[in-house]
């Protein structure tokens, strides 16, 4: 890959039969998947909480936010802590696939077919040796009130 | 080697005024609680101007002056007393304790510095 | 960037709050007969620096005010004032003006102006007693004419005009006007020259050498005439100054006026002098200084609350790796007696250790809060017109800074519900053969695990006839109820309880007692009054030492482990079916000594479940929330209590209604800890509410 200016480095990861990748400056850690804590009245896609050294860290199951089929963990699932402003969460993913380096001229706009859910989050599309990467945005992630919870 | 600069005061607002005009003018800032503390800085290094309160716990303006005064090594090192004191009979004591210059509080930072590079020359 | 000025101003009314402190303290230190130098020095300091430090902020009123206590207070310094009680009590009223005026500084609020000029005027009448004709009355008074025009050498030594004409200002009222003829055109300035005189004109009973004595170091830098004057020898011209001189002093830097042409500020010759002969008294003045105040400073330092606060988070993460590791071990099968065994229930205890120590560092004396109530007391005593002596007992108990911060409001309440409707006016007291003066005593002690905090008053007691009545009135109890005698004192946290005939203005501010209970038990505290009819009242009032970690009992509910905070937990019952009456589809009320109360199957309530569990499979905890309302919580099964640290889940996420916050299990697992005010409120509001949720969450 080359070093023009730019150029961002990106973690890719596997949920579902998909692939996405986010920016590595997001991602704090990267660990196994643990038992979470159930949160009441809590949309379905938070997995619930779980103790990051001393922290209560949430759990998104990225699938089921992004409308895939939710994901039944096991120890082989992958837990991707990333910062989002303030806060750290934790994305529940099948696998990560690869650490990739990409300039922006090649991050392709999405096509105006996906669903809104898909809409909301997809920021841009890369195609690497065949294979599409969906480059997903993360703040709407979160519910953003109890209000959307409910 | 930049004048470094002894304050004296036992208000953390005081001393905190005192070191960012200092610093600014490109003064080395020394800072003590009171004149207990001042004398324990004075046994580490030597500045090239004092600046004391007067009214400080533990040992106020006066007996710090004095023994400055009585140190061999420091005895020359001007000490200006910094104060909200308006009475006539203490300015009086600090410059018989040996006191070379009396500033009212609050002070403007420029004439300080300006004061301080004067004794300090 | 901060602005390091906002930073230093920051710093300055921190230290306003510190030294405001150490002057009530010292005051009343001295209204208890205490005389040492060093309390009058320490109360003396605290004004002065403040004055100091007001200066550099350009904090007008607050430097004028402080400039004339501190003036009192020099006089007591220096003996010419005797610092009997009535002075010291205009002192602490001084001092909560002075406060005032720090606040409003801080905070950009208005002062009571009218108040503030008051008690300066009260200053000058000091050492008269009350009602004593003032010392400086017309007749008495002679008037003298000075002209003073200071020569450049007098700037040269670093003296300033402004300072003598205020000491000047000491001796009588002194009017001040500037002459500027000697004023050269702007281009034939010298700056370093000498051009003004003044004229004063001085109403002083003094004699000529007080008043050379003013002058007396500058004798020979200016010209002074002094002479007699008529009896309204006042010249006309600018005056400059306002009647004390005040202003000018503060805000003409000496430094504008002294420019020194030397390094040297002082001549030699003075210098060699006071190098030579250091006068003897000044010596002895300063050992004296020294040997009163050894004691006054205790060795601290301060540290930013966000390094401790690091620091604690760190230690409950040891508490509960450690927790985890001797499960594991336990679960390997080692046995109790191996050396693994042992040196891990060393570990347990150092690790015990070490959190108790970290704790202890946000550990504060409750002195700060407890100093702020003379004020109120004062303040409440003279709005109600009876006569009160505030006694206070373990000041130097410690608690969480937490716990601290929040303490404050519930014992101002208890405080001036004791003065309001404890004591009785003095009349009463003296009929019911008691003194005039009232006690109300503030207690502070450690109680297992917790901070009790007192407030007893030696007054009437609670009159419970009329509290029960009233609670009849109010529809809070049957017309038949049969209470004890503590329950009927209780009565008054029930919301919207007032006992007084008519709300006065002290109490009646819109918060009852009932307030202060919510607001206690927000805490995980609680709140109670015992009363003797004819002897008094106490409130006990207590908390957990920290807010940072909760007693709490470990339970389970479908599968899903909660903790229940062990303050708001009445008791644990076993339901018998025969107890149970259902309301409704989703509501049960348990029979509880003749009363019905709302059960709440948590599980449900949070929206684990739908299926509600059959009550005699359970285990019921009677809890209390908000205002006293009682419900119970029916759980699984109870796991038995634990001190848990308790975790934020808004950090990361969000407020989760139902849910307090969270723990980390000794498994490593997250817990949730339940609201139980929350769940409560929804238990008692509409029916239907349980099936709303449980959709809500599916």
């Amino acid at each position: 890959m080359g070093h023009e200016a730019g150029n961002r480095e990106l973690i890719a990861f596997r949920v579902g039969r998909q692939e996405f990748c986010i920016n590595v400056m997001m991602v704090r850690e990267i660990r196994g998947w643990t038992g979470a804590t159930e949160l009441p009245r809590t949309p379905r896609y938070v997995k619930g909480v779980i103790n990051l050294r001393g922290a209560v860290l949430p759990i998104v199951d990225l699938a089921q936010r992004l409308g895939l089929p939710g994901t039944e963990p096991t120890a082989r699932n992958v837990i991707i802590v990333v910062q989002i402003g303030h806060q750290q969460i934790g994305l529940l993913v099948d696998a990560v696939s690869d650490i990739l380096a990409a300039s922006d001229a090649e991050i392709q706009v999405a096509p105006d077919l996906a669903s809104d859910l898909v809409k909301n989050f997809v920021k841009g599309l890369l195609p690497v040796e065949g294979r599409m990467i969906s480059l997903i945005a993360l703040d709407n992630v979160l519910p953003a009130s109890e209000l959307e919870a409910a | 080697m930049s004048t470094t600069v002894l304050t004296v005061d036992d208000s953390r607002a005081m001393r905190d005024m005192l070191r960012h005009s200092l610093v600014a003018a490109g003064f080395r800032v020394l800072q003590a609680e009171d004149g207990m503390h001042g004398l324990e800085v004075l046994a580490q290094e030597t500045p090239d101007v004092i600046v004391t309160d007067i009214n400080m716990p533990r040992m106020d303006g006066f007996g710090f002056i004095e023994a400055v005064r009585k140190d061999e090594a420091r005895r020359a090192v001007p000490v200006l007393v910094l104060t909200t004191e308006v009475d006539a009979a203490k300015k009086q004591r600090a410059r018989a304790a040996g006191a070379t210059g009396w500033i009212v509080k609050p002070f403007d930072p420029v004439k300080l510095v300006e004061a301080i590079r004067r004794v300090a020359a | 960037m901060q602005d390091p000025m906002a930073e230093i101003r920051a710093t300055f009314f921190q230290e306003c709050e510190e030294q405001l402190a150490a002057l009530e303290a010292g005051l009343i230190a001295m209204e208890s007969g205490a005389s040492e130098a060093e309390t009058v020095n320490a109360v003396f300091r605290a004004v002065h620096s403040m004055k100091g430090g007001a200066g550099i902020f350009s904090l007008d009123a607050l430097v004028r005010f402080a400039h004339v206590f501190e003036t009192a207070l020099d006089k007591v310094r220096s003996g010419d004032l005797t610092a009997t009680p009535r002075v010291v009590g205009i002192f602490l009223r001084a001092a909560d003006v002075l406060a005032d005026l720090v606040r409003a500084a801080r905070d950009g609020g208005a002062v009571d102006e009218q108040r503030t000029a008051a008690m300066a005027a009260e200053f000058e009448h000091l050492d008269t007693p009350g009602d004593a004709v003032a010392p400086l009355a017309e007749d008495g008074v002679g008037s003298w004419e000075i002209v003073f025009s200071p020569r450049a050498e007098l700037y040269a030594k670093a003296n300033e005009a402004a300072l003598l004409l205020r000491e000047l200002g000491r001796l009588g009222e002194a009017r001040v006007t500037l002459d500027t003829s000697r004023l050269p055109d702007l281009e034939a300035i010298d700056p370093e020259g000498a051009y003004l005189s003044w004229n004063i004109s001085l109403q002083s009973d003094c004699d000529e050498a007080e008043i050379r004595n003013v002058f007396e170091f500058v004798e020979d830098d200016c010209e002074l005439t002094i002479s007699r004057a008529g009896v309204s020898g006042f010249a006309p011209g600018t005056v400059i100054t306002g009647d004390n001189g005040f202003k000018f002093e503060f805000f003409a830097p000496m430094m504008e006026e002294e420019p020194e042409p030397e390094p040297a500020a002082i001549p030699a010759t003075v210098q060699a002098e006071a190098a030579a002969e250091a006068p003897r008294n000044a010596v002895v003045e300063a050992i004296a200084a020294k040997a009163e105040s050894a004691t006054a400073v205790s060795a601290t330092i301060r540290v930013d609350l966000d390094r401790v606060d690091r620091m604690i988070d760190l230690v409950g993460e040891l508490v509960i790796n450690e927790a985890m590791l001797s499960q594991r071990v336990m679960e390997a099968g080692i046995a109790r007696a191996s050396g693994v065994a042992m040196a891990l229930e060393e570990l347990e205890h150092l690790t015990r250790e070490i959190q108790d120590s970290v704790m202890a560092i946000r550990a504060q004396p409750v002195r700060s809060v407890f100093q702020r109530m003379p004020r109120l007391v004062r303040e409440v005593a003279a709005q109600t017109g009876k006569q009160v002596r505030l006694l206070t007992e373990g000041e130097g108990t410690e608690v969480d800074k937490t716990v601290i911060e929040r303490i404050s409001d519930p014992l101002t309440h208890m405080i001036r519900n004791a003065i309001d409707h404890g004591l009785e006016t003095p009349e009463k007291r003296v009929a019911a053969g008691k003194p005039e003066e009232g006690t109300v005593k503030l207690t502070a002690l450690h109680r297992s695990g917790r901070i009790v905090l007192e407030v007893a008053d030696d007054g009437a007691g609670i009159n419970r006839a009329r509290v029960k009545q009233k609670a009849i009135e109010n529809g809070v109890i049957g017309t038949d109820a049969q209470l004890t005698d503590d329950e009927i004192d209780n009565l008054i946290f029930l919301p919207g309880f007032s006992t007084a005939a008519k709300i006065s203005d002290i109490s009646g501010r819109g918060v009852g007692m009932d307030v202060v209970r919510q607001s206690v038990q927000a805490l995980g505290g609680r709140i109670s009054i015992s009363s003797r009819p004819g002897l008094g009242s106490t409130f006990t009032l207590s908390l957990p030492l920290t807010l940072a970690v909760l007693d709490g009992m470990v339970v389970s509910a479908r599968g899903h482990t909660l903790i229940i905070p062990l303050g708001a937990i009445v008791e644990t019952l076993k339901p018998r079916g025969q107890d149970v009456f259902p309301l409704d589809r989703d509501t049960n009320l348990l029979a509880l000594r003749g009363g019905y109360v709302p059960m709440v199957d948590v599980a449900a309530s949070l929206g684990y479940c739908e299926e509600l569990l059959e009550p005699e499979q359970g285990v019921a905890l009677l809890v209390e929330g908000e205002g006293g309302v009682r419900a119970v919580l029916l759980v699984d099964a109870i796991h038995g209590q634990r001190q848990v640290v308790i975790k934020s889940l808004e950090a990361n996420y969000r407020a989760v209604s139902g849910i307090a916050a969270a723990t980390v299990m000794g498994d490593g697992r997250v817990a949730l800890i339940l609201d139980v005010d929350a769940v409560v409120r929804q238990a008692r509001s509409e029916g239907n509410r349980v099936d709303a949720a449980a959709m809500e969450a599916s």
